[in-house]
């Protein structure tokens, strides 16, 4: 039986497996692949994922770190937020605790002034009344040396002497 | 189906060759009645339109002529009484040009390696049942650089012709180196009614048989087993030894690179490959195979760059054009090996669908497991032979073009003619060339592709849940 009736008389042999050529190839085939394919190809494949494996981690790495760093930048920014209100709340606090010294100084000084204005005043009355003690006693002396002028006049006339002692107690005036 | 442009263009050209060997046959028939003795003359002297562009080494003296011819040559028949054949083609110096035969010549297996117009020998190794093996260089045959590969002498019972090793059936012929005369081929019909080229040795007058090696086809194809093996390292051997070489060179060179620098940036060879490499195992091996993808992925780079390898060796003009890729013999090891490694992997669900299809009715199983079990060796047989098939009508119609200016020439009757075939001739052949690059990598692809599908598919984990369903 032929199948290749279209060519009988050409050798297309091809198409007729030699047994040398089936033996060599099976041989050759499987050296290739057991020595190139096991070893060879092996050691290449892991190498290349090997080194996706650390593209890929290094990619990773490189995510992750911007990540971190918008992350930090997020934090740094709401620091500084937070420093500024700490910063506005201080002056604010600064400010107030200031006014409050004023304010304090104020009525203590107003105190102090009334204080001295009061002790001023009690020292004007205690003056006053060791004046009026002294003009008391002055005037007992004076009186005594009126009295004393006036007897000495009066010796004379009666009514000319009252209306000098009420003159003489009328010189003395109280301011 | 992406050939058939190119086929009905081969077929035309087919035709166009048949057609004018006709007629020049025709005429070299009225020319001819005389010279019937010297019909079989195939003296290795007398050759002066050499052959050496490796394209053209075909128009020489014993040709294998069609059939057609024998009736119109009552002189020649009388040339070889005692077989039923008649011997053709012969005589003149201008012998007809066929280029199918040409090119059935140019993709075969040969026992030299041709350079250019060179043959360089091979080691033989041949084996005959009750003889036993003989081992030597295909040079002992003595073979002369323009005479394709015809040897003159005769080895331990061995001839070379047209390249190739033939052994004299008859076992009483001497053993050791003798000189011989001449080998013809010859139409025959054998005992079937089959008519068939059969070479026969002139020794002392007599025509001895000779005998091709056998061959693994059990006769589908016109082979069988024969008086002796050839084991020899042919052509296509030596092409796949160069070819495994030179990749062993690239690979392992690149693997120590890799072990040397790691993590650097890839150089030279690396450039090249890696791109391949990962094409192969991201588009084809992960896709196709799943997780368990990189037990696999050695063979499928093998067959790969193997297959890629010779694809594009046998594409280097003048040097060897080896057809490894297009030779039935290799592309079936490659598929026999591929069937090995799905059905040793396949685990229970694979076979459970090949034997016994889960989710359907029972009397569809019945007739679906012949087609599953035919499934699983129809697949393999499709990967060899898409891939023969491919590559050897890539070198057909190759060398078909370049024929043309032989074919146009009259085999170099008409000199003129030849000269203006040659450009379409020379464009024609570069155009298939590129497109065979082309196909080099599409093949290489697709049995890589195919063979990786069916791993995944014997080895795929189903959910039998969703099998059901769909």
């Amino acid at each position: 039986m032929n199948l290749l009736y279209f060519i009988p008389l050409l050798d297309f042999s091809v198409i007729k497996p030699d047994f040398g050529l089936l033996a060599w190839s099976t041989l050759i085939f499987l050296i290739f692949w057991f020595g190139i394919g096991k070893l060879a190809f092996k050691s290449i494949i892991k190498a290349l994922n090997d080194r996706a494996s650390d593209i890929q981690s290094a990619l990773d790495s490189a995510k992750k770190t911007r990540e971190e760093m918008a992350n930090m930048k997020a934090e740094n920014e709401k620091i500084l937020a937070e420093a500024r209100e700490e910063k506005a709340r201080i002056i604010k606090e600064a400010k107030e605790a200031g006014n409050q010294i004023i304010a304090e100084a104020r009525e203590k000084s107003k105190e102090d002034a009334q204080r001295i204005l009061v002790n001023a005043k009690n020292e004007i009355e205690n003056a006053k009344k060791a004046a009026m003690v002294d003009i008391k006693n002055q005037v007992g002396v004076m009186a005594l040396d009126i009295a004393d002028k006036v007897i000495r006049k009066e010796l004379s006339t009666q009514q000319p002497q009252q209306e000098y002692v009420k003159k003489l107690v009328d010189e003395i005036k109280f301011n | 189906m992406k050939k058939n442009p190119l086929l009905i263009l081969f077929i035309v050209m087919f035709g166009l060759a048949k057609s004018f060997g006709q007629h020049d046959h025709n005429q070299q028939a009225v020319d001819q009645a005389a010279p019937a003795a010297e019909a079989h003359s195939h003296d290795h002297g007398d050759h002066d339109h050499t052959g050496h562009d490796h394209t053209g080494h075909d128009h020489t003296g014993h040709d294998h002529t069609g059939h057609d011819h024998s009736h119109d040559q009552p002189a020649m028949g009388q040339a070889a009484p005692e077989h039923s054949a008649t011997a053709h083609a012969a005589g003149g110096h201008h012998e007809e040009f066929k280029a199918d035969a040409s090119a059935f010549h140019h993709i075969s297996d040969l026992n030299v390696y041709t350079i250019g117009p060179w043959n360089l020998p091979l080691p033989c190794i041949l084996y005959a049942p009750g003889k036993g093996l003989s081992m030597f260089s295909s040079g002992k045959f003595g073979i002369d650089n323009a005479h394709h590969g015809t040897g003159h002498k005769a080895v331990d019972g061995y001839v070379l012709y047209k390249g190739r090793v033939l052994r004299v059936a008859d076992p009483s012929f001497p053993q050791g180196e003798l000189e011989i005369s001449d080998i013809v081929s010859k139409e025959i019909t054998t005992e079937k009614g089959e008519k068939k080229d059969k070479e026969f040795l002139i020794y002392n007058g007599q025509e001895l048989p000779l005998d091709k090696s056998s061959t693994a086809d059990g006769g589908l194809f016109g082979g069988g087993i024969t008086s002796f093996y050839d084991f020899s390292v042919t052509r296509n051997v030596a092409a796949m030894l160069l070819v495994t070489a030179f990749l062993a060179w690239i690979f392992f060179g690149m693997a120590k690179r890799y072990k040397q620098a790691p993590g650097t940036a890839p150089t030279g060879m690396q450039k090249l490959f890696e791109p391949l490499i990962l094409f192969i195992q991201d588009e084809v091996a992960k896709p196709f195979i799943g997780a368990k993808y990189e037990q696999f992925m050695p063979l499928l780079l093998s067959l790969f760059f193997f297959i890629l390898g010779l694809n594009l060796f046998g594409q280097i003009p003048f040097f060897g054009g080896a057809n490894v890729t297009g030779n039935l013999a290799f592309t079936a090891v490659l598929a026999i090996i591929v069937f090995f490694v799905v059905n040793f992997n396949g685990n229970k669900h694979y076979w459970e669908h090949v034997f016994w299809m889960p989710g359907i009715p029972a009397w569809i199983k019945v007739l679906i497991t012949p087609i599953e079990i035919l499934g699983v060796f129809i697949k393999p047989l499709t990967l060899a032979l898409r891939l023969f098939a491919n590559i050897t009508a890539g070198h057909i119609v190759i060398i078909i073009f370049v024929s043309l200016i032989f074919i146009f020439g009259k085999a170099g009757e008409n000199p003129g003619a030849a000269w203006g075939a040659s450009p379409a001739s020379v464009i024609l052949a570069l155009f298939i060339s590129a497109i065979e690059l082309l196909v080099a990598f599409i093949q290489a692809y697709v049995f890589t592709l195919l063979t990786a599908s069916y791993i995944g598919a014997a080895t795929e984990e189903h959910h039998h849940a969703e099998a059901e369903h769909h």
